[in-house]
């Protein structure tokens, strides 16, 4: 266990998660160096950094959206049964790929929601077409996530009918009904109006206290102090520093980090 | 005026639309659509000689004229053995050229989704094939209702050409009646006429179409 984890009240010694020594390079502009995270159960990591900083790299080769040039990435105990762990120094395959997606879901920072598909229909997709649920149960459950976000009546609603921040919470529902281990999130907020941010921020908020283990990446700095255990921030690639979250944001060691909360809390 | 030679003549050539230009076009738009989607996949794959493949078909296709694909195939291939009668000729010389001119409309409505549309289909799970199946593609046809339906009216009046090789449709049955009464002027007028009234019809049925692939779009 990495020592940024010892701040943390309760034993949650259950690792989801552990990517070591990632790394991404398009052509010769390098976006990834060296990566390593560690996300146990019920924990809430939040990514922060300037623009190209990677972080939204790492978190899509989380889910095989991106494939990394190197390092690994263990789902679970890799010896249990249900354990991943993956090698992409070697040739990665798509059974692997797909295994990586079974156990993470994304929200995407522009929603992509189906625009072909009711609310409904977006949700149960997934479920009923993919991980072969019974379609009735997917409803259900859909149902009864749509009930928990506000969105109940939106169901047979298309996506162009909502607003930016229900079709948020849409996509979240979407990634919960896939059950996965872990809920990725890209910038889940930076696609909204302003007065629209709180309503998706309150459920991601919520998650977090039902124990949902998560990755976030945010510009929300006062969000991701409040909800995440661990902040890891980014520049260049690389991880320039992380800890528990009122640590790297209220009292940053390092110069570059100072400067990023620095200026971010100024546009506030 | 020769009314009589008008309205007796409506039967032939009406009757040479439905058993003729109108199953002989259903068809090769059928066999057409199949054939660009496959092409259009080829087109987009990422393996060059696969890709190559697609390009080389449409080039060939879009290159030479639909008369001399229809006449290679029916009056050609004889010569090497292959003795192929004027329908079958004449749906696999259309379905042909449906399949290069319709593949890079299908290509184009492919590109022209996001690509947050594929990562959101892989996220949920989908492999690429189901992803295309599931997600992409219905927006895709929306995207190319219009233009194929330009295809498909195209289609409608290049069936005439199958005259030429001996297929019974609307106007090798204008043409016959012309010859033989010599008011080529009436018959081939009535002819543009039915040809035009069958348009008009696809063109109403395209404006449905669209409508109902349009209601999931802001307005």
């Amino acid at each position: 266990m990495s020592p940024t984890n010892e701040s943390i009240p309760e034993p949650r010694a259950t690792s989801v998660l552990k990517a070591r020594n990632l790394a991404k390079a398009f052509g010769s502009n390098v976006v990834l160096r060296d990566i390593d995270i560690d996300i146990r159960r019920g924990q809430v990591v939040a990514l922060i950094g300037p623009s190209g900083s990677g972080k939204t790299t790492i978190l899509r080769s989380l889910n095989g959206l991106e494939i990394p040039d190197g390092g690994t990435v263990t789902f679970g105990d890799s010896d249990a049964s249900g354990g991943l762990a993956i090698d992409f120094d070697a040739k990665v395959g798509k059974k692997e790929i797909a295994a990586l997606r079974d156990r993470s879901a994304m929200v995407f920072q522009h929603y992509n929601l189906f625009p072909h598909m009711t609310v409904l229909k977006n949700i149960i997709e997934g479920p009923v077409q993919v991980q072969k649920r019974p379609r009735a149960e997917a409803i259900a459950e859909a149902e009864r996530l749509l009930e928990r976000v506000g969105l109940a009546d939106k169901r047979d609603a298309y996506p162009f009918e909502l607003s930016g921040g229900q079709q948020q919470r849409v996509g979240i529902v979407r990634a919960l009904a896939l059950k996965p281990q872990l809920l990725l999130f890209d910038e889940p907020t930076s696609a909204l109006d302003p007065e629209l941010v709180g309503e998706v921020l309150g459920v991601i908020k919520e998650l977090a206290e039902e124990g949902w283990t998560m990755v976030i990446v945010t510009h929300e700095l006062a969000f991701a102090q409040h909800v995440a255990d661990e902040v890891i921030f980014m520049d260049g690639g690389v991880v320039v520093e992380r800890g528990p979250a009122a640590e790297v944001l209220r009292a940053p060691r390092q110069e570059r980090t100072k400067l990023f909360v620095k200026r971010l809390q100024h546009d506030v | 005026m020769n009314w009589d030679l008008i309205w007796s003549s409506f039967g032939p050539i009406i009757t040479g639309a439905v058993t003729g230009t109108i199953p002989l076009t259903l068809a090769s738009f059928a066999f057409g659509l199949v054939l660009a989607l496959v092409v259009a996949l080829l087109r987009l794959s990422p393996n060059w000689i696969l890709s190559g493949l697609g390009r080389f078909y449409v080039s060939v296709i879009r290159g030479t004229p639909l008369l001399v694909q229809l006449f290679v195939i029916f009056f050609g291939l004889p010569s090497i053995g292959v003795r192929l009668d004027p329908w079958p000729s004449a749906i696999i010389a259309f379905s042909l050229n449906v399949g290069g001119y319709a593949a890079e409309i299908i290509r184009a409505a492919i590109l022209s989704v996001p690509k947050g549309q594929w990562e959101a289909g892989h996220t949920i799970g989908m492999s690429r094939p189901q992803a295309l199946v599931r997600i992409i593609l219905p927006q895709a046809a929306r995207v190319s209702v219009p233009p194929l339906s330009n295809t498909f009216i195209s289609l409608v009046k290049d069936t005439s050409l199958a005259s030429l090789i001996l297929v019974t449709e609307l106007f090798r049955n204008a043409q016959q009646i012309a010859a033989f009464s010599n008011e080529f002027l009436i018959l081939y007028l009535q002819a543009a006429l039915v040809y035009w009234v069958i348009c008009l019809v696809l063109s109403t049925a395209q404006s449905a179409v669209e409508k109902r692939l349009d209601r999931y779009v802001a307005h």
